[in-house]
């Protein structure tokens, strides 16, 4: 590996991202799947960094789903983006930072075709006009919450309590990475470090002392990958995807998994479940996992968030290992009690990958 | 010195040009940029596809121009066209007059990171074609150690729309296909792999040397595309491409991956193509008069172009091209 030859890719895809002043956008999946991941990154740049990040109650989905599910097509995804960037318009705001991986492709995709054909801008336009009343705007900028991360993963580790560190070895956590397809593999210049290297979670893992794992499916699917897993019957590959991946990085030894997008941290957790349960094979030590977090989760971590406040316990791969290594102190009483202490009560916990 | 022909550009063609050009009688000059003559060939060590030295044919093309006036290291840094032809200035501070200028600029090899999936710059083991022929040249290259297994990548910056190359760099399938059987020649134990899209064997003996390749040197030529390539713990490369002939996606680990790099239009003579009026054709090369009938000409009076500047060629291609060229430069000098 010629480290330099990656440093020279991540220079050359650089993005100059505006330092303040965004309206952000919640993502539909995330919400289900890891609902502190949103709220600790609001809690970071609001509280922790100072920033003006603005959300609206009106918003809704990008659409994205239906739409690389062809159940709409792309003139009504469209048009919910519109909405979206015209909702951001009213509220004075002309920077946009999206929660989700698929939405910031198809709102890239989007402003780009209309770039491309704005016969097509004019007719979503009118279509915003008919359907909401609204006025038509685009954003100065469009960032992924990542990209947002990435930028201030400096002034994180200023604040870092648990840095990405085995604390009884002294040696870096080996952290691989993955980015969601829709970051940067369809336009490469909007991504920190392209397509093929991509720099945004590289960055964050090196800022936060951990040592990244390249091995060879790092760039493979997760194993999300829209009809893969929405088509029933195809969901065979999508679970074979995710065998594929930790096959592969299985003899690095990895001690954890970053990712920025809705669908692969869920996968690259919920499958190692399912392939335990199918082969008895586990790719964490004594029987575990390998924790695939948000990166949120891990920028939480690292600044000294209560790992039950960051809905750690919403994985199903057991995060304590995890702490222990990192010397991260939490309450295992606490790790299924809801708001105010009120007991939630233990979910039934597999016998074929270990938890606490 | 109003005979004087101003030649840029001292590789096969430019050499050739000038060799032929003092033949008939005129007085060429060659202004080489880099510090030797003979261009991209003087560094491959056999040429396709009966595998003669390339040493051999440079320097026969070096004994003929021995008494041709030579610049090196020394570039055209303006030239304006005047009554009597041309005026040049050089990057030594001298100037010379010519009647016709030749254009001999050939090519720059397609720089292989910028594909960057194929991990050129990255991964140790990923070299180019150019590199290649140096270790044949030298048996020098520490990443060449006794490879167990070998691929060679086609058209790596050719008829690629996402690197906006979509011509066809016509040399590349039967360097590839000479350099795999020299390949096995010096690790005979070694599987060899060639990536294809198509295999162009346009010239005489081509087609032998790809059925050769196959019966002969046991290679395997494989009709797909990398599309991927990355390392694992032991350093070898991981390879994915599709075998578009079984239908099917294949997973290889190699000890070696040859990138097989086309060729780009010359890009440090655009300042002094543009002074000369002279245009790019649709694939970024320097645009002839007619592609028939014209191929010597530009669109521009006494501005004649030979070998790789205007497209792809071979060496035969490039030589033919000189000697033509010389040709219209005589008749235009003594028609004027």
């Amino acid at each position: 590996m010629i480290v330099e030859g990656k440093q020279k890719i991540w220079a050359d895809y650089q993005k100059d991202i505006p330092d303040d002043h965004y309206f952000y956008v919640r993502s539909c999946i995330r919400q289900s799947f890891w609902p502190a991941s949103e709220v600790t990154f609001l809690d970071i740049v609001r509280n922790k960094l100072g920033k003006d990040f603005y959300e609206n109650e009106y918003h809704t989905t990008c659409g994205g789903i239906a739409y690389h599910s062809d159940s709409i097509p792309q003139e009504t995804a469209m048009t919910i983006i519109a909405r979206q960037f015209a909702l951001m318009h009213e509220s004075g705001y002309e920077n946009y930072v999206c929660s989700c991986i698929t939405s910031f492709g198809l709102y890239t995709e989007t402003l780009e075709t209309w770039h491309e054909f704005p016969e097509l801008e004019a007719k979503i336009r009118q279509y915003l006009w008919d359907s909401c009343k609204k006025e038509f705007a685009k954003p100065k900028y469009l960032a992924h919450a990542s990209d947002m991360i990435y930028k201030f993963r400096f002034d994180i580790a200023k604040q870092m309590k648990f840095p990405l560190v085995n604390v009884k070895t002294g040696k870096p956590l080996k952290v691989v990475e993955h980015i969601g397809c829709h970051y940067s593999k369809m336009f490469p210049s909007k991504g920190f470090g392209g397509a093929e290297y991509p720099h945004v979670l590289v960055g964050m893992i090196e800022a936060w002392g951990g040592e990244v794992v390249d091995y060879p499916e790092r760039r493979h699917c997760c194993g999300f990958g829209f009809r893969q897993y929405f088509v029933q019957g195809n969901r065979g590959y999508s679970e074979s995807n995710t065998y594929k991946k930790f096959e592969s990085m299985e003899p690095y030894e990895p001690d954890l998994i970053i990712t920025n997008c809705p669908g692969c941290p869920y996968f690259l957790d919920r499958w190692q479940y399912v392939i335990a349960e199918q082969t008895g094979k586990t790719y964490g030590k004594n029987g575990y996992g390998i924790p695939a977090l948000t990166y949120e989760e891990v920028a939480g971590l690292v600044m000294g968030y209560d790992p039950w406040d960051l809905g750690l316990q919403m994985h199903q791969v057991a995060i304590e290992p995890l702490l222990e290594k990192m010397g991260i102190p939490y309450d295992p009483k606490k790790k299924y009690q809801g708001v105010n202490g009120k007991d939630l009560g233990q979910p039934q916990c597999p016998s074929c990958i270990k938890s606490v | 010195m109003k005979e004087n022909i101003i030649i840029i550009g001292g590789g096969a063609a430019g050499m050739e040009a000038a060799t032929q050009l003092q033949k008939l009688g005129l007085t060429p000059v060659i202004i080489e940029k880099s510090n030797a003559l003979g261009g991209h060939i003087a560094q491959w060590d056999k040429l396709f596809p009966a595998f003669h030295n390339a040493k051999d044919v440079v320097s026969k093309m070096f004994d003929n121009v021995k008494d041709i006036k030579t610049y090196l290291n020394t570039e055209v840094t303006d030239i304006q066209r005047n009554a009597d032809g041309f005026h040049a200035v050089l990057s030594n501070g001298e100037a010379i007059d010519g009647k016709a200028v030749v254009l001999a600029t050939g090519f720059d090899l397609f720089k292989a990171e910028r594909k960057q999936e194929y991990g050129y710059g990255i991964y140790n083991n990923v070299i180019t074609s150019l590199e290649l022929e140096k270790f044949f040249r030298t048996r020098k290259d520490e990443r060449i150690n006794n490879p167990k297994k070998i691929g060679f990548v086609h058209c790596v910056g050719a008829r690629d729309v996402k690197v906006g190359n979509t011509y066809c760099s016509k040399v590349c399938c039967t360097t590839a296909l000479k350099q795999a059987c020299e390949m096995k020649e010096v690790f005979p134990e070694a599987e060899v792999y060639t990536f294809y899209m198509d295999l162009r064997m346009f010239g005489p003996g081509y087609e032998d040397l790809y059925l050769k390749t196959q019966k002969d040197y046991d290679v395997k030529c494989i009709r797909g595309r990398v599309c991927e390539v990355s390392e694992d713990m032991d350093g070898r490369l991981v390879i994915k491409a599709e075998d578009t002939l079984f239908g099917k996606p294949l997973r290889m680990t190699l000890d070696l991956l040859v990138l097989m790099c086309s060729m780009e239009k010359n890009k440090s003579i655009d300042k002094i193509q543009q002074q000369l009026g002279v245009e790019n054709n649709s694939d970024g090369f320097m645009q002839n008069r007619d592609m028939y009938l014209g191929m010597n000409d530009s669109k521009q009076e006494g501005v004649f172009v030979a070998g790789t500047c205007t497209a792809p060629k071979s060496l035969p291609d490039t030589i033919g091209e000189a000697r033509s060229v010389a040709v219209e430069v005589f008749n235009y000098v003594n028609n004027k």
